[in-house]
């Protein structure tokens, strides 16, 4: 068996060995049944300073407008520093303030979990902006999908309700239990291995051959990575992200940087299926997941391994342009995988060289609604409509009422999941159509023919699920398209979360039924097959017609019948 | 009409709770942590945590060669040579007519380099990084180019396969990633910079 292949099942089984128990944990601190005194304390505090009573209960509407009340001074908080780095501290190269349209940009994909990257870190942001502004918000937008999570839940749990928690205490709980713990935990592995944590100012350092000079970027990076990872942000401390050498040395700290991005979100399915009281309904899901996965690694893996260029006077290899000597082709494959199904959006290669249907199946995954893992949270409860979406088509079929989890779906829930399933492929599918009007847009791509209309279509499916990645020859950083792009990301973030929350609101508000007879398992493989070809079929439907256009017709023109 | 009022001040109050929250959490996420972080990291493993960076005694002074994890560029026969950078990533399409151009000029480069070497050249040698900065080769295109150095610089090819074999790492934990060979390691041993 190959190192890749051993490697490819260490991961997935490490994956769930530590995605389980950790998933209990998360089940426990976001119901109160787990505290620690040293952390309850500084929730304490937190919640004085902010004149709130944890004890009190919110509706959806007070619970929404909390969510975006929190994101709208985050996102205030942010935009102020990218504009003003100039005349703050811990700004070693002294770097001025970030251009108007790109600081929204910048803004607008870390507040909503995308961590697009029009800006590169090294030559834009000052450590001041990195720490307090991104970091900031790659810890808090993973605790507000969690903490959206768990209002949806609530909604399953409770019966005849008007409540489904409240929001401030989901969010601290979410940030001190679950996040930091573990970005120190992961601060410490890489820092070990080599990223850097450091204040200092860039090193000038003299090369071996020529003698000339070379700037070595310094910062604190190994505490924004582990969360940029564990939080699935994605946004880089460097301008090529994982793939730089001090952001990600040696294949151990790949490992562990790649264990990190799918971490959560799996561990929030048995989290989920805990709380619902019935650990099957999690393990269904988990597996949806894995299955759709595990497709995808197979097949980027092979595209990347039998379908690459081969050269007459070069030894037969699997395709090597933008990937890492001492990640490879396999390692590469599986980030590339686990990044595009969690919507984190880190690269530790340029997916813009990867093969065709590589390529493909990366933007694939990201257009099924970023629901393979997904993002924090997010992942989950977007896969939770697809289930809903379900049982109601199931419902149809037997013209029974559906229910999920004891609650009838009816129509204002089913007009809920139709905003958080349509909101993404709609801003795509539109960016992307729009775009494509833009007459200066083609001064943007590196590449010409169907891959140029792959960089475009990669941009805005990244943007509308909230992945971040990009095919990087894309020239993102124009007004234009740091507004265009920026607009998608914040709203295929908040109006599918409002959605959520308004789900979880109507869906307490109702009786449980008891099951019986008739009531449609949904935690058996007759479901776990109808949940998989639901996702395929409204993702497939949806896009086939625009990937046709981009990667299929790519590959198509390397066959060497057509060519 | 009274209980519209204690609606409205909760209203302003969630306002003002967003308000202070993200401040907290700007306080607590964005300086207590990452500091904290670094302080740790600063007392335990300040190698790792300040670049790895490769600083020689040189005539009594202080000279850095650079970082041992970032790549520089060699272009002169008696070196071991990294990864291509003529502007790398290409970020073109692994099976464009672009790259394919790039690529032979890669390996044209190569034989006009050494002529006499006909082995199939190590896909690597003729693709970019993503970094543009990747420190390692594989054994394989370390070895393609043994009996170049060896020629160059007057040494046996075993004694420059031990210096290779010295900067060469297998796999982390034996399944991890790839084997490779620090390539600004190996030169600067060659060059008698480190022992």
């Amino acid at each position: 068996m190959s190192s890749g292949v051993i490697q490819d099942i260490v991961y997935v089984v490490a994956l769930i060995g530590i995605g389980i128990p950790l998933g209990l944990y998360i089940y426990k601190v976001m119901t109160g049944k787990l505290t620690w005194k040293p952390i309850a304390a500084l929730e304490r505090f937190t919640y004085r300073v902010m004149h709130i009573n944890p004890e009190e209960e919110q509706t959806a509407g007070k619970y929404a407008l909390s969510a975006i009340a929190f994101s709208v001074f985050g996102f205030a908080i942010l935009f102020l520093l990218h504009l003003l780095q100039g005349y703050l501290p811990l700004n070693p190269e002294g770097l001025p303030g970030v251009s108007a349209d790109l600081a929204y940009n910048t803004t607008a994909s870390f507040v909503s979990n995308t961590n697009w990257q029009a800006y590169s870190g090294e030559t834009t942001l000052s450590y001041l902006t990195q720490m307090a502004g991104l970091t900031v918000q790659n810890v808090v937008s993973p605790a507000v999908g969690t903490a959206v999570l768990f209002a949806l839940i609530r909604g399953f749990q409770r019966r005849e309700s008007n409540t489904i928690g409240n929001f401030w205490v989901d969010l601290v709980k979410a940030t001190y239990y679950v996040m930091i713990p573990l970005s120190i935990i992961v601060t410490l592995i890489l820092v070990s291995q080599g990223v850097i944590q450091n204040l200092g100012a860039y090193v000038h350092a003299t090369t071996l051959e020529t003698g000339a000079e070379q700037v070595i970027p310094m910062g604190p990076a190994a505490s924004q990575i582990a969360i940029k990872q564990l939080g699935t942000n994605g946004g880089g401390f460097f301008g090529v992200n994982s793939a730089f050498p001090l952001e990600n040395p040696t294949p151990l700290s790949n490992f562990v940087e790649c264990l990190s991005l799918l971490l959560i979100p799996a561990a929030l399915c048995f989290s989920f299926g805990r709380a619902v009281k019935d650990s099957k309904q999690g393990r269904a899901i988990f597996i949806v997941m894995l299955v759709i996965f595990l497709m995808a690694l197979i097949g980027m893996t092979m595209s990347e391994n039998v379908a690459a260029p081969q050269y007459d006077g070069v030894a037969v290899s699997g395709s090597m342009e933008g990937k890492e000597a001492r990640l490879g082709v396999d390692t590469s494959a599986l980030w590339a995988t686990a990044t595009t199904s969690a919507s984190n959006g880190s690269v530790n290669a340029m997916h813009d060289s990867f093969t065709p249907l590589a390529g493909g199946i990366q933007m694939f995954l990201m257009m099924l609604g970023e629901v393979v893992f997904g993002g924090v949270g997010c992942g989950l409860y977007g896969m939770l409509a697809f289930a809903i979406l379900t049982v109601f088509i199931a419902g149809l079929m037997v013209g029974r009422t559906p229910e999920y989890l004891g609650k009838k779906i009816q129509a204002f829930d089913m007009k809920m999941v139709c905003l958080v399933i349509l909101t993404p492929p709609l801003c795509l599918l539109l960016g992307t159509a729009l775009s494509t009007f833009v007459p200066t847009i083609t001064d943007d791509f590196t590449n010409t023919g169907a891959h140029a209309y792959s960089e475009l279509l990669y941009a805005y499916t990244s943007g509308a699920g909230n992945n971040g990645s990009a095919f990087a020859g894309f020239n993102a950083n124009t007004v234009y398209s740091n507004l265009g792009i920026g607009t998608v990301m914040l709203l295929v973030r908040f109006i599918p979360m409002a959605a959520v929350i308004f789900l979880g609101g109507n869906l307490a508000k109702k009786k449980r039924i008891p099951a019986s007879g008739g009531t449609l398992s949904t935690s058996n493989a007759m479901f776990i097959i109808f949940l998989l070809l639901i996702v395929f079929v409204v993702g497939a439907l949806t896009f086939l017609p625009a990937l046709a256009l981009g990667p299929i017709a790519e590959f198509f023109k390397t066959l060497p019948t057509l060519g | 009409m009274e209980e519209k009022k204690t609606d409205k001040s909760k209203k302003r109050g969630i306002w003002l709770a967003g308000l202070i929250c993200a401040a907290v959490m700007t306080v607590f996420c964005g300086l207590v942590y990452p500091l904290i972080m670094t302080g740790i990291a600063q007392l335990t493993m300040p190698r790792q945590a300040n670049g790895s960076l490769i600083v020689v005694e040189e005539d009594g002074q202080k000279v850095c060669y650079g970082s041992e994890l970032i790549g520089q560029t060699f272009t002169q026969p008696q070196y071991l040579i990294g990864r291509p950078d003529d502007g790398s990533p290409s970020n073109l399409s692994a099976v464009s007519p672009g790259q394919e151009e790039l690529v032979r000029e890669r390996i044209q480069w190569w034989h006009e380099l050494d002529p006499g070497n006909t082995a199939d050249i190590p896909m690597e040698l003729v693709t970019s990084s993503g970094s543009g900065v990747d420190p390692h080769i594989s054994p394989a295109a370390a070895e393609y180019q043994v009996s170049r150095i060896a020629r160059e610089r007057g040494m046996g090819e075993d004694e420059v396969r031990a210096v290779i074999a010295k900067h060469t790492d297998g796999k982390d934990l034996g399944f991890l990633g790839e084997d490779r060979v620090n390539v600004l390691m190996v030169n600067l041993e060659l060059d008698g910079k480190i022992s």
